[in-house]
């Protein structure tokens, strides 16, 4: 195949992921959009395979089919609550790929293109150290979303200064690449160092980073799985890999910046680990892990609101048959309880008694962006009811209920004027606004923020019902019949 | 191809895809995340290309490094793209079998 057959090949490819994406902006046309940039990858693979003349090379064929196996039965078997780990992992999977293609490259093995070392040995060393970061990263987040790694932020001693030395470390070495010319010995040294240093800085500085904060993180991850993608075509002279490398890292950046802003968060404060969780005291600190399958305690079992009760008797069921119109708030205690289906039932209970009834997501609520839309997606939720924060933030006011699931920091009205707290300025859903508001929460600690909730001592119009969601919104639907 | 192309056609598609990824809305983010996940396992293309290149070329420890670690890449990659596309795929098909169930 001529080069220039190859390269417009390659172009219109990358026009066709584009495309892809663009459909993905509309329900409608999203599935289409998904199989269009599958199918383009597809034959980027058989183009590449043509190219470089390697169809009789058999192996290639073994391992494309063992990672298909995998790969399949992971999509077909997970579920949709898993789902925020298995983005992470495959994420990482990726970025390991691209390393080891780093590796390949940096030891002029396979691809062998000495037109411009330096700038080969360069991206090389880029790509594993990028590669490295993303695979460790998405590990310990994927470990921390499966719950087999602390969910808290994990602070080292000198955490801040090992990563900081990590990077300088990753740096220099960067820069060395460029002189080191091709030899052995350079080669193992940047090797060695290049992997040890960028796996270290990979779990450093993803352990720090704590539960709310994993949106963000996740969004990064993504975008550097891209960005090392790009980097390992530029090593290995592959332009496909380099212009769709850079269309997933613009995303995953694009992702970041949204859920950043919608914490009020900067993504520096994040990655330095200025979580918002500063702990107190470091000894009780661990104590107070919020963890779901301890026991709840006695100040977690339902909590009469008896200051209410005196001039709101209805129950909270009452409340929300008796409402015209009411907006549920599902935040990651609905995840964690698994309770969208319970939701689900609830929503439509309250409509066939002629309650208007609403979701309002937060941008962050959950674990992944877009996270409570899946969720509520799987439990038969129109999307039609979901409502982003800004469409539907100013109708709380006339709203006559409002249900809230598992969510917390997103509902905190601190967040309006409590300057002095972490979240002071992340936009929150105005929840208190509503005239009554049920709340169905684990227990009344503070959310991740380790801000208290006003909402949770005021008395008037507010109901709690606290412990497990599902166990909360089945007696809700028993009071509804 | 000269780096300087590869760098300008980074920066191209970083651009262009950033504003086309911007009329995502948030409904659909999960899923764009992780059909962008399977599209960033594209780094096959180096993998398979270092396993092929090796095999047909390569002879004694060169060989057997590019067909492990090459091997070891093409085989994480394609797991990140059957899953990404696969389990987005299912996704996306939870979101449109609730719009045909409510205009039915």
């Amino acid at each position: 195949m001529s080069t220039t057959l190859y390269v417009v090949i390659c172009l219109l490819l990358s026009i066709a992921v584009l495309l892809g994406i663009s459909f993905m902006s509309k329900v409608k046309t999203a599935v289409a959009g998904n199989l269009i940039s599958a199918v383009s990858l597809f034959l980027g693979i058989v183009i590449t395979l043509l190219y470089n003349d390697i169809l009789t090379a058999w192996t290639v064929f073994i391992f494309m089919f063992i990672g298909l196996l995998i790969g399949g039965a992971l999509a077909s078997r997970v579920k949709m609550i898993q789902m925020p780990q298995l983005v992470a992992l495959l994420n990482g999977l990726g970025g390991f790929a691209s390393a080891m293609v780093g590796i390949l490259s940096l030891m002029g093995i396979g691809i062998v293109q000495r037109d411009y070392p330096v700038f080969v040995n360069v991206t090389s060393v880029l790509a594993i150290i990028v590669g490295l970061i993303t695979l460790m990263g998405s590990l310990v987040a994927a470990g921390k979303l499966h719950r087999i790694l602390p969910q808290k932020p994990v602070k080292w001693k000198n955490h801040a200064t090992l990563l900081t030395v990590s990077l300088v470390i990753l740096a220099g070495i960067t820069l060395y690449s460029a002189f080191a010319g091709y030899n052995s010995f350079s080669i193992a040294l940047l090797l060695v160092i290049s992997i040890a240093v960028s796996t270290f800085f990979g779990i450093g500085f993803a352990i720090r980073v704590g539960g709310a904060d994993m949106p963000i993180t996740i969004s990064l991850l993504n975008s550097l799985s891209g960005v090392a993608g790009a980097i390992a075509g530029m090593a290995v002279n592959d332009l496909l890999l380099v212009s769709v490398g850079g269309i997933v890292g613009a995303s995953g950046l694009l992702l970041t910046q949204v859920m950043c802003r919608a914490m009020n968060r900067r993504l520096v404060d994040i990655l330095t680990g200025k979580t918002s969780t500063e702990p107190k005291k470091p000894v009780a600190n661990m104590a107070t892990v919020q963890d779901p399958t301890v026991a709840p305690d006695e100040e977690t079992v339902i909590v009469p609101d008896e200051g209410a009760a005196s001039e709101l008797s209805p129950s909270p069921a009452e409340i929300l048959s008796g409402a015209k119109s009411v907006i549920i708030v599902p935040g990651y205690g609905m995840a964690l309880a698994q309770a969208q289906h319970l939701v689900q039932q609830l929503g439509d209970r309250l409509e066939e008694k002629g309650v208007e009834v609403r979701y309002a997501i937060h941008p962050v609520a959950g674990r992944m962006p877009g996270h409570m839309n899946v969720l509520l997606a799987e439990a038969d939720v129109p999307y039609e009811k979901l409502f982003e924060m800004d469409a539907v933030n100013d109708d709380f006011v006339t709203t006559d209920a409002v249900l809230v699931i598992g969510a917390n920091d997103v509902i905190n009205p601190a967040a309006r004027d409590a300057t002095d707290t972490p979240i002071y300025g992340m936009p929150v859903l105005n929840v208190d606004q509503a005239k009554q508001v049920i709340i169905c929460n684990y227990d009344l600690n503070p959310g991740y923020s380790g801000v208290e909730n006003p909402l949770y001592t005021k008395k008037a119009g507010v109901h709690l019902l606290l412990g497990d969601a599902k166990e909360s919104l089945t007696s809700l639907l028993q009071g509804l019949t | 191809m000269h780096p300087i192309t590869l760098l300008l056609i980074f920066v191209a598609t970083t651009i262009v895809g950033y504003l086309i990824i911007k009329t995502v809305p948030p409904l659909l983010h999960t899923p764009l995340m992780s059909g962008m996940n399977a599209l960033s396992g594209i780094t096959v293309l180096g993998a398979l290309t270092a396993v092929g290149l090796t095999f047909l070329a390569a002879t004694g420890g060169e060989l057997l490094l590019g067909q492990i670690l090459g091997g070891v890449a093409v085989i994480a990659a394609t797991v990140n793209i059957v899953g990404g596309f696969g389990v987005t795929h299912r996704m996306l098909k939870m979101f449109d079998k609730k719009k045909k169930e409510t205009k039915s």
